[in-house]
């Protein structure tokens, strides 16, 4: 995935989040084209699973709504797949470990890639456990398909020293402790984070987790290189409605 | 192999946020387990306050009565009244060693919940225990005791809200308190270093059991019964007897109402659970295709899950310790019968261990020697087992107190 040359004319990117099948997929597809037109640079797309430790309770909640409602994997896949021809920015997967298991690991990463999905993002396998899909990814990608990697605040600096030695793409760092959606202190704590995150890695940084308004991405602008705003478009699409998130994103920027 | 796999099974799939937590418990886990005078000061407490070692009853009319030599190790008489205790206190004592000030919980039917509150009273801890919203309503006894003791109960109304749901809720409070905060996981599963450490304290079951035997009997036994829903009452018992093949090792899973009927929480002994990664660590799952997590169904809400322990599956893969399962029809004739034959009112979890045993017993040589681990007692969950024996008298004294309770009501409205 090339982020440099995108960072380069834009004071910062914004990636946008939203669950597969919350409420629908049909509603996804208006929201996606929404985000799109509000100017999303990046969208990750979660494909919801029963266990989602590293959720809040709102994007918790929206996996299960989406599970009950017949969600299926192969269905969600095939949807990627589509907006990934329909709309010309990059696509990530976000997703739980164990739905690349029961998928088969290797014919995940192999179908993602052959799908055109820029990046996978799989909060719970950490690198410890991550080599193999880091290798099917380059393997099956072909410089195409990063695995993305997480900083967090409580790493140290050799624990973020070994994340940056292979990361890929970009990093994503999680602004603070806590699940999605809680609040977040954009103070001179996040300063010295993102420090130390650059000095682990030459790649461009993602910060998320409580990411919900202009003042919010102002204030990364020059620190970050690309914003995510997940929960809170959650929030506006709820209150809102699709169209409304598109014009949420127009005046994030 | 990578440390904190057994087999193909553990590991520690754990968020990045949460990495040097588990670097410091494991550490502080590792040095304790190095450490004579940790090991003692936990006995030492276990005698004192939960009354350990706990007995291996003779059970002399179920004996007489199968032509066997049948014992019952007594986890019922510990604290709180299970061998949740052995897990709790050890943990306790790992927080004093890391200096923690606040432990956090996930209970199922309440019993773990309740044992974490006992230790947190005891070590002057603050408390909060993640509970799933339908098990808050069906266990409200166990849910008024954590919060007599002092601890805080939080429903959880995620996903199934039941047991996995509430071991997700407390992951979300542990990825933002971790600092001041240690996770007293309540069975041998999860990431490393849980499924190790939860049976080593556990093993204290077992240490015992294999004295107590050699001193009753002279002899190994030929068969050991545990129930297994996490799995560590069975870790606990069967480390006592690991070593030796001739030694049986048997594990009693929840059958439901019948494997057939899908209704169940049976893993290892029915074919209906795959590989999977889930709540920290690989394992057998009962999920779907897409690797989602399904409902499971038991009458006893402690064996009621969809993941167990990965040293169990090694084991269950090994051959070495043989599964099988339980129905609920099977468990409640198994606990009249224990109730009938020797006085001892086992928890339903427990009961299953005995339904196990009362199935096979017939067919084995006269004078087998057999432990059963009666993993906790049954007077506690009196509302659970009036239920399932369907006592007459007991449904019309709580459908008199109801009306006197909306009386009251009424008059101070």
């Amino acid at each position: 995935m090339e982020i440099d040359k995108q960072t380069q004319e834009k004071p910062i990117l914004l990636m946008s989040h939203l669950v597969l099948g919350y409420p629908s997929l049909e509603e996804n597809r208006q929201v996606i084209a929404q985000m799109v037109a509000g100017g999303v640079d990046l969208m990750e797309l979660q494909i919801p699973f029963s266990e989602p430790i590293a959720d809040g309770p709102m994007i918790a909640r929206a996996n299960q709504v989406a599970l009950d409602g017949g969600f299926k994997v192969r269905e969600g896949l095939a949807f990627i797949a589509e907006m990934v021809q329909e709309h010309p920015i990059p696509f990530l997967i976000m997703t739980y470990y164990n739905i690349l298991v029961a998928y088969g690991v290797e014919d995940f990463i192999r179908e993602a890639a052959r799908m055109g999905v820029k990046g996978l993002i799989i909060p719970d396998l950490p690198p410890q456990e991550a080599g193999q899909a880091m290798d099917w990814c380059r393997e099956h990608g072909g410089g195409e398909l990063d695995w993305i990697q997480l900083m967090t605040p409580t790493s140290s600096d050799a624990r973020l020293a070994e994340i940056g030695h292979n990361a890929s793409g970009f990093v994503y760092c999680v602004a603070r402790k806590g699940v999605t959606g809680n609040q977040t202190d954009f103070g001179k704590e996040l300063a010295t984070f993102i420090k130390r995150c650059r000095a682990a890695t030459t790649l461009p940084l993602a910060v998320g987790f409580g990411v919900k308004s202009r003042e919010d991405v102002a204030q990364l602008t020059g620190l970050a290189d690309i914003a995510v705003i997940g929960t809170a478009a959650i929030h506006i699409h709820e209150a809102q409605g699709a169209e409304a998130v598109g014009q949420f994103f127009s005046t994030l920027r | 192999m990578k440390p904190g796999y057994f087999g193909s099974y553990g590991g520690a799939f754990i968020p990045e946020i949460l990495h040097e937590t588990f670097q410091q418990l494991t550490a502080h886990y590792e040095a304790a387990r190095e450490d004579p005078a940790f090991w003692a000061e936990y006995i030492a407490l276990m005698e004192n306050y939960s009354g350990r070692p706990t007995p291996l009853t003779f059970a002399a009319n179920l004996s007489d009565h199968f032509n066997k030599r049948i014992y019952i190790k007594r986890e019922d008489l510990n604290q709180t009244g299970a061998h949740k205790a052995n897990n709790v206190m050890g943990q306790g004592l790992l927080v004093k060693r890391m200096g923690k000030k606040r432990v956090i919980a996930e209970t199922g039917a309440g019993q773990h919940g309740v044992a974490t509150a006992t230790m947190a009273a005891r070590m002057g801890l603050a408390c909060t225990i993640y509970m799933g919203a339908i098990d808050v309503e069906r266990q409200r006894p166990n849910v008024f005791w954590m919060e007599q003791l002092g601890a805080q109960v939080v429903p959880v109304t995620s996903g199934s809200q039941t047991l996995k749901d509430a071991v997700n809720e407390a992951m979300r409070d542990w990825v933002g308190s971790m600092d001041d905060t240690h996770y007293v996981l309540g069975t041998a599963c999860g990431a490393h270093p849980f499924p190790e450490m939860v049976s080593w304290f556990q093993s204290v079951i077992g240490k015992e059991a294999r004295e107590q035997i050699l001193k009753l009997e002279g002899r190994l036994p030929d068969r050991v019964y545990a129930c297994v829903g996490g799995g560590s009452n069975a870790m606990g018992v069967f480390q006592g007897f690991l070593e030796e093949e001739e030694v049986a090792l048997i594990g009693v899973e929840a059958g439901g109402k019948g494997l057939e009927t899908g209704q169940h929480a049976a893993r290892l002994a029915s074919a209906d659970a795959t590989e999977g990664v889930a709540q920290g660590y690989r394992t057998f799952f009962l999920q779907d295709g897409d690797g989602q997590m399904k409902d499971t169904h038991s009458v006893a809400a402690g064996l009621d899950y969809v993941g167990v322990s990965p040293i169990l599956a090694d084991l269950h893969i090994q051959g070495r310790v043989r599964f099988m399962a339980a129905t609920d029809d099977e468990v409640v004739e198994a606990l009249k019968f224990l109730m009938k034959s020797e006085g001892l009112i086992g928890a339903l979890e427990s009961s299953h261990a005995v339904a196990g045993a009362l199935r096979e017993l017939p067919e084995m040589a006269d004078g087998s020697v057999v432990i059963i681990n009666l993993s906790g007692r049954g007077d506690k969950d009196i509302f659970t087992i009036a239920d399932a024996l369907d006592d007459p008298g007991w449904r019309q004294f709580i459908a008199k107190k109801a009306q006197q309770y909306a009386q009251l009501d009424k008059e101070r409205s």
